[in-house]
């Protein structure tokens, strides 16, 4: 049996529910031709939140997904997991009627919960009573609903995770997922994150963020490395990702292999719930850390997807992060911000960016960034269109969460050896 | 060489006893600390006892801006990782701080302060379209739990691998898991791990009456939580924290300051059931538990005590009863079992390290603590689950497990290390 790239876990099906698309192959399409998914807020969503602009999922038909009796229990936020999931293991092919169900694990991101449902839950109590809440309340809030949801929904009784580290959450999923493949080498694993943090106290939640833009401007609302730059966009959404082994890829004739997940490190500032720490010293060291575990040299990597904050204070840490990890380098290596389309996902908004780097790897295209929100900055090649030329085999992706959560991970090319 | 993980240094806060010592007297006393909720007026909820703690940030030297800041859980966990950096006499200074993590657990992260604020903001539940000029200022860090772990991490100057943990009820047991495998893989030689929560809020006490998984046994208050009694009716909501210091065990042994035990199995499975019933078998349970006697490589009659979730649910304590026969065939029947939670209640993310907890100083002292009011024996329970009275009886091995909504199953186990601490 040939191997397939170093040995280590692949990525082997991908599915994704975003602001710019529904489906994996149709979100791909609508990145490559830039289509946005960043438009305002209804007024009864965003209140008086300030808040004006955001990510979000339209002509999403959750009855397509989720069934009548399984979505009066759940919030929108695992509906929108579901359909990933769905897309996913519609794109790996795989055979969950004549897989051991024991041998496939949910781990997932999490960072709100179930914003809507809760809130109808409250305003229930607190209007009407203790005994009108739901009886779905105790199980449809809580941040582990979507993983017992999913595991449930497909029959999966492998382990079950989630893992919270507000926007590093993805990677520090995918890191327990890497941890659970060497221990466990048999499973299969869906990787899953999302969010929908569209309800009006959800807003009022994120209201007091110094990192969210006030702009009501859709050309101007999310610029990252704009030294004018006014703050990032929330946005809703999720992607699953399944992650296996290469023997199990080989073993089941899985139709794509996008890449293997070489390392993942996480760090964290350990210096302020809310404020940019005075150095980007956590962050650098997550950076070399993902690098050194995945046997990569800096000069190797040929794209960087990056955390892209939007607010300057952030991204001038990240830009001084990269200069020290890459050198002079760095203006040579393409910087893609695809998130620019989408707005930034929280706790999935890290496994959108693995999705958009496996998609890249695969395909040899480098993502580009939404039209007008790209800035030309010096030494700093932020891809602007989709570049199709390029012969991508390393790429870094960069994460990080309020909080000081700091977060990388290298994807490597398999294409070489599986095709 | 393959790398093993100590436990070097426990803190509790817990209903009856906001330190280690005096948790795990009360648990030995079997006396609960259980009482009519005093937080909020539940006089119209079905369940109205709780165990409480009597917490006050203050005596945990943690100062009014963190507390103001902060919600109580996430002070709990402060109080409960104070008191085990301390008793783990480790000087982080002199570590590589990218090699110190923290994995802390929970299941309903900041509800308390949730709830309080949106009372605020939606005029008590009147207004939909909610006002944010109400809200205070730290209102994000309630809403994502990860500012739990975030807040250890900086108080403590941990710069490694940091997350919250939030599997629902096996909260506790996972983030020691993650922890566990975050020193296997030598990505951290030291994590502060464990768990808090603080449930004990309008919103979560009607979730449970609205499921009828609490009791509505609200008198006499000490004998409400009745694990595995034919005349249990229900879990009694609790809330706390539980924080060890997990630390590479060579380089625990080399600081000569006596480990606790080590971590020698974790697994996790999933039902795929149903998100709050059990199926009668355990099946999945029994599955968890063989992969980490496996991980041990012990034998059922190694294990000296189990701490069962036993929360005293009619379909807990039958599922769990049956997933221990399972997994350890006629051993099951000899084997001390007991369930903590009538003392302390069902502190949901947070009981799993809490009885983490327990089983290190049962190893400690070769003492299994005991299950209070368990007086009317349940044929359908029918192993030795140490009823009323502590028992002496050294423990090489520990094994506990938990059970959660999602459908999610959590074994550990625990092995005393030679030398260790008595």
């Amino acid at each position: 049996m040939n191997a397939i790239g170093t040995g280590c876990p692949v990525i082997s099906g991908l599915g994704v529910v975003s602001p710019n698309g529904i489906g994996t192959v149709e979100q791909w399409k609508a990145t490559l031709s830039q289509e946005s998914g960043i438009a305002p807020l209804p007024k009864e969503i965003a209140g008086n939140s300030g808040l004006r602009i955001g990510g979000i999922v339209r002509d999403f038909d959750d009855r397509k997904f989720v069934p009548d009796r399984l979505r009066v229990q759940t919030d929108r936020w695992t509906w929108l997991c579901l359909a990933a999931t769905q897309f996913c293991l519609d794109d790996a092919e795989v055979d969950l009627a004549g897989s051991d169900p024991d041998l496939f694990s949910v781990m997932t991101s999490s960072s709100t919960g179930g914003n809507v449902f809760g809130q109808r839950e409250l305003q229930s109590l607190w209007a009407n009573g203790p005994a009108t809440v739901s009886a779905f309340q105790s199980i449809a809030w809580f941040y582990a609903a979507t993983a017992g949801q999913l595991s449930i929904h497909y029959g999966f009784k492998g382990r079950c995770g989630v893992t919270v580290a507000d926007g590093a959450g993805g990677l520090a999923a995918a890191a327990a997922a890497l941890r659970l493949l060497n221990r466990e080498p048999d499973q299969r694993v869906l990787l899953a994150g999302g969010e929908a943090p569209f309800s009006p106290y959800g807003m009022v939640c994120h209201q007091k963020r110094k990192d969210l833009s006030r702009s009501s401007s859709l050309g101007s609302v999310y610029r990252p490395f704009a030294t004018n730059g006014t703050g990032g966009v929330i946005g809703e959404g999720a992607t699953t990702l399944l992650l296996e082994t290469p023997h199990s890829a080989r073993a089941r004739n899985a139709p794509t292999v996008y890449a293997e997940l070489a390392a993942v490190a996480c760090t964290h500032d350990a210096h302020h719930q809310t404020d940019p720490p005075p150095t980007p010293a956590a962050l650098c060291a997550a950076i070399t850390m993902s690098l050194h575990r995945a046997g990569v040299l800096a000069e190797n990597v040929d794209l960087i997807l990056t955390d892209a904050n939007g607010a300057p204070a952030w991204d001038q840490l990240e830009i001084t992060a990269l200069r020290q990890v890459f050198g002079h380098r760095l203006g040579q290596i393409p910087i893609a911000v695809p998130k620019t389309l989408t707005g930034r996902l929280n706790s999935g908004a890290a496994l959108l960016d693995l999705a958009w780097a496996a998609q890249a790897v695969y395909h040899d295209v480098i993502p580009p960034s939404a039209p007008g929100c790209a800035v030309r900055r010096p030494g700093l090649d932020v891809v602007v269109e989709p570049r199709f030329e390029a012969r991508l085999s390393t790429v870094l992706v960069i994460a990080r969460g309020v909080g000081g959560f700091n977060a990388a991970a290298v994807l490597r090319s398999t294409k070489q050896v599986y095709r | 060489m393959t790398r093993r993980t100590a436990i070097t240094g426990i803190g509790v806060v817990a209903p009856g006893g906001p330190s280690r010592e005096r948790f795990w007297k009360r648990v030995l006393d079997g006396d609960p600390a259980v009482r009519e909720i005093s937080s909020f007026d539940a006089s119209a909820y079905r369940s109205r006892v709780a165990a409480e703690c009597d917490f006050a940030p203050a005596s945990f030297d943690i100062d009014a801006e963190t507390a103001r800041r902060n919600d109580r859980f996430v002070l709990m966990a402060l109080a409960a990782a104070t008191e085990a950096m301390a008793d783990s006499a480790l000087v982080l200074n002199e570590l590589d701080p990218y090699l110190v993590g923290v994995s802390l657990g929970t299941a309903v992260g900041a509800s308390l302060k949730l709830e309080r604020e949106y009372v605020a903001v939606s005029d008590a539940g009147r207004k939909w379209t909610v006002d944010g000029e109400r809200a205070g200022d730290d209102l994000y860090s309630a809403l994502v739990p990860s500012s739990a772990a975030a807040e250890l991490a900086t108080a403590f100057g941990a710069q490694g691998p940091v997350m919250t943990v939030s599997t629902g009820c096996t909260s506790g047991i996972d983030s020691l898991g993650l922890a566990h495998e975050l020193i296997l893989s030598g990505e951290a030689n030291v994590v502060i791990a464990g768990a808090s929560d603080a449930p004990i809020t309008p919103i979560t006490v009607a979730s449970f009456d609205a499921i009828r998984a609490t009791t509505p046994l609200n008198s006499p208050v000490a004998s409400a939580s009745r694990p595995f009694d034919a005349t249990r009716q229900g879990f009694v909501l609790g809330e706390g924290a539980a924080v060890l210091i997990l630390e590479e065990l060579e380089s625990a042994l080399g600081r000569n300051i006596g480990v606790y035990c080590e971590i020698t199995g974790f697994a996790g499975r999933a039902n795929a059931f149903h998100m709050t019933g059990l199926k009668a078998d355990g099946a999945e349970m029994s599955k968890a538990i063989g992969v980490v006697l496996g991980q041990a490589k012990i034998e059922p009659k190694q294990i000296g005590y189990i701490s069962a979730h036993g929360s005293g649910t009619k379909q807990n304590d039958r599922h769990e009863t049956a997933a221990f026969k399972s997994a350890l065939g006629s051993d099951a029947y000899c084997i001390p079992i007991s369930s903590i939670k009538p003392v302390v209640g069902h502190s949901l993310g947070a009981i799993g390290s809490i009885e983490m907890a327990a089983c290190a100083l049962a190893i400690r002292d070769g003492i299994v603590p005991p299950t209070a009011n368990l007086r009317v024996k349940d044929p359908e329970c029918d192993l030795d689950y140490v009823p009323l009275t502590a028992r002496e009886h050294a423990v090489e091995h520990a094994l506990s497990v938990g059970s959660g909504f999602g459908g999610f199953q959590s074994a550990m186990v625990l092995s005393a290390v030679p030398g260790g601490r008595k």
